[in-house]
């Protein structure tokens, strides 16, 4: 899609302000900054710690134009459940009540609240900006750290041994109405799956890949290129999953690129030797094998 | 109306009559019947509201928290473990200055496992930032149930209603139930001063620097300050229109009294019956239940128990290598009245996880107390096997 294409179908009013405290190049507040302008100024947010905790900015600041509740790391998805059902008692039924989150906050230590949520479908919709590690404490591993990856907790001598978790599988199994995955390179994409998400009712999920400069070890501006680069080498797929049964790509072609760029390109996986790559492949083609009959078998 | 019900099910009655709009609970023993009954009248539409049946009480607090952060008037009850899961969320109550109402049970802590009262679980959130109260029969803990919202949403403040497992729980004691209109007039609907709100926006528990934190902590102080002139009266107003008043701190048979009980909870029904026996046989010794623990009633533990030559501190909980925790409180808000109105203070740590504390460990005390001119320990041990 051309440059003036995308713009043109961006809306441009801003819910969120310049000044915030995110390092350069951080996706995140580009993911916000998008989400936002889907969902509209009728939106409360509720935000376990993580990066964005700085990002939003210290009291008395915001860099939200929409009400913001911060809260402990583990209850996204229970202090939502409570605005949601504060809002239901006024009769409102439209604000929507958004929850954002970091990969720590929803594969790790929020995930038995996510569970709860979802297993209610409650009328939430719960983002994870993923960033594949805790970045706010200094890049320590988290289960949505990829095998191989260095972290502050994984040293290159011993880097992560585990695969990433597929918390998009695990909240299909919860059979939610609507799960899907986005990122920053692809804003057409992930407004539309964030409208898409805004009309529906119960728990939504939105799994949005962030790439990290200074945690994934890369220079500054190339986060647009890695983020398509994770899309386009199989890393992270994009997908729509309905009721947790109906898979769907939603890549606009399938023509896939070769892993090693993606990996030689961040210095957390610098210290790959040729086999751990090949372990590396594997692991990203057997979960695209995975998806692939999800999606064969939603046909 | 009277009804004869289990002091959950009065906690239950506190709740629905004052209007509880979100009701968030995971069950633990001997919590169970207040939100059984909760969920019934939920279902059968005697209250409206909405009841979240999260997966776990951290949850529970995290979604009361959020409920009362949009300006729902939001209620839990829990116990013992449930209430030591939910500690994190404890203090993200009171620091957002949410006027959440919570019920706790006391209940021991394992291991071993003990579903039976102790209330080392509540004291243990004592540096929390809620408002606790101890309540010695169902009357007042429905009672104390309503007038919790109504402190709550002046001050600010999350406030814990607390109870003894089973002799309150699930004893059935006839209690007199207000008219809902009464009730009403009494607790009109919330109105939260900030709250959520997306034609107004806000950030809440952004970070806090340095620069400010304290003067957060500050405010938060003087709020518990404040609470104790509130209850009062909150009270005051609960008595003219419903007949009943039961004070931070209660002094009973207390006048010229030489030996004070201190106690709370049940343990304060038997020392009354101790109380009267002693006092047939003209011994001087009175009692004053401690109903508030947190704000502590310093000035009014001073002016009833200055004077008198011994007070008994009663514990029926432990801060291991410290003591029991009243006496402790006790003693500190004693420490700076002039030595010639400074009573000895003698503590008893007693009934822990549900140990019975019959007249005859409340005379033993009382005996032994007398018998000993300066207290023999800081905390003795009574009805202990050796
Ligand atoms: C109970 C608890 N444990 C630990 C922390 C410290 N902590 C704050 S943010 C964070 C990591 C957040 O990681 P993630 O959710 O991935 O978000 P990110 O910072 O990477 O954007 C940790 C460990 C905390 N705030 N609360
Ligand atoms: S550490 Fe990474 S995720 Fe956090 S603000 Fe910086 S770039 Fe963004
Ligand atoms: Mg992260």
């Amino acid at each position: 899609m051309s440059q003036v294409m995308i713009a043109d179908r961006v809306p441009t009013h801003e819910l969120m302000t310049s000044g915030h405290l995110a390092c350069p190049g951080c996706a995140a507040p580009l993911a916000m900054r998008l989400v936002l302008k889907a969902l509209g100024p009728q939106t409360i947010v509720v935000m376990p710690a993580s990066c964005w905790s700085i990002i939003a900015g210290p009291w008395p600041q915001s860099s939200l134009k929409v009400p913001l509740y911060h809260t402990a790391f583990e209850t996204g998805a229970a202090t939502a459940s409570g605005v949601r059902a504060a809002l239901d008692m006024q009769g409102d039924r439209d604000t929507t009540v958004m929850v954002w989150a970091g990969d720590g906050g929803t594969f790790d230590i929020g995930l038995q609240a996510l569970s709860g949520a979802a297993e209610r479908n409650e009328d939430i919709l719960y983002c994870c900006y993923d960033n594949e590690a805790y970045m706010n404490t200094g890049v320590q591993r988290s289960s949505a750290t990829p095998r191989g990856a260095w972290t502050s907790t994984t040293p290159a001598s011993h880097p992560e041994a585990s695969a990433k978790k597929d918390i998009v599988a695990v909240l299909a199994a919860h059979h939610i109405p609507y799960i899907a995955t986005a990122t920053v390179a692809y804003p057409v994409d992930l407004l539309e799956k964030v409208k898409k998400a805004k009309a529906i009712r119960g728990t939504r999920f939105l799994h949005i890949l962030s790439p990290c400069p200074p945690g994934w070890k890369f220079p500054d501006e190339a986060t647009i290129e890695l983020a398509r680069m994770a899309v386009a080498c199989r890393v992270f797929p994009l997908l729509e999953i309905e009721d947790g049964v109906r898979w769907r790509f939603t890549m606009d072609d399938d023509t896939t690129e070769p892993l090693q760029p993606y990996l030689r390109c961040q210095g957390r996986f610098a210290h790959l030797t040729d086999e751990q790559i090949a372990q590396f492949q594997s692991d990203v083609t057997a979960r695209w094998k995975w998806i692939e009959r999800q999606v064969a078998a939603s046909e | 109306m009277k009804k004869v019900i289990i002091g959950n099910h009065a906690v239950s009655w506190g709740a629905r009559l004052a209007r509880a709009e979100v009701i968030s609970a995971y069950p633990i023993t001997p919590q169970t019947q207040v939100v059984e009954e909760l969920s019934e009248m939920c279902a059968d539409g005697r209250l409206d509201a909405r009841f979240l049946k999260v997966e776990s009480e951290h949850s529970a607090m995290a979604a009361c928290i959020g409920a009362s952060a949009t300006g729902a008037r939001a209620f839990t009850a829990t116990s013992s473990h449930g209430l030591a899961l939910m500690h994190e969320m404890l203090h993200w109550a009171a620091g957002g200055r949410h006027p959440i109402v919570m019920a706790n049970i006391n209940r021991a802590l394992g291991p071993g496992w003990n579903i039976w009262t102790d209330q080392t679980d509540s004291l243990s959130q004592r540096d929390t930032g809620w408002v606790q109260l101890y309540c010695e029969t169902n009357q007042e803990v429905l009672d104390t149930t309503i007038m919790a919202f109504r402190l709550a949403e002046t001050v600010d403040l999350p406030v814990m209603i607390v109870l003894d497992a089973f002799y309150l729980s699930h004893t059935a004691e006839p209690v007199d139930i207000p008219d809902q209109d009464a009730v009403d007039a009494f607790l009109p609907r919330r109105q939260a001063r900030f709250k959520l709100d997306v034609s107004d926006p806000h950030a809440f528990g952004a970070l806090v620097r340095p620069d400010s934190y304290m003067e957060m902590r500050l405010q938060l102080q003087e709020a518990m300050e404040r609470t104790r002139d509130v209850f009062d009266r909150v009270e005051v107003e609960w008595q003219q229109r419903f007949g009943r008043r039961y004070g931070a701190v209660e002094a009973y048979r207390a006048d010229d009294a030489e030996l004070l009980l201190v106690t709370s909870g049940t343990i304060t029904s038997t020392a009354r019956f101790v109380v009267d026996r002693r006092r047939e046989r003209n011994e001087a010794v009175g009692l004053v239940k401690v109903k508030m623990f947190r704000p502590f009633p310093v000035e009014r533990l001073r002016a009833l128990l200055g004077g008198a030559r011994q007070v008994a501190v009663l514990d029926r909980n432990l801060s291991p290598g410290r003591g029991g925790i009243f006496s402790e409180e006790t003693r500190a808000a004693l420490y700076d009245l002039p030595e010639e109105t400074r009573p000895a203070i003698h503590g008893y740590v007693v009934g822990l996880g549900g140990r019975d504390v019959t007249p005859t460990v409340l005379d033993e005390i009382i005996d032994r107390t007398r018998a000993s001119a300066v207290p023999e320990r800081e905390d003795v041990w009574v009805g202990v096997n050796p």
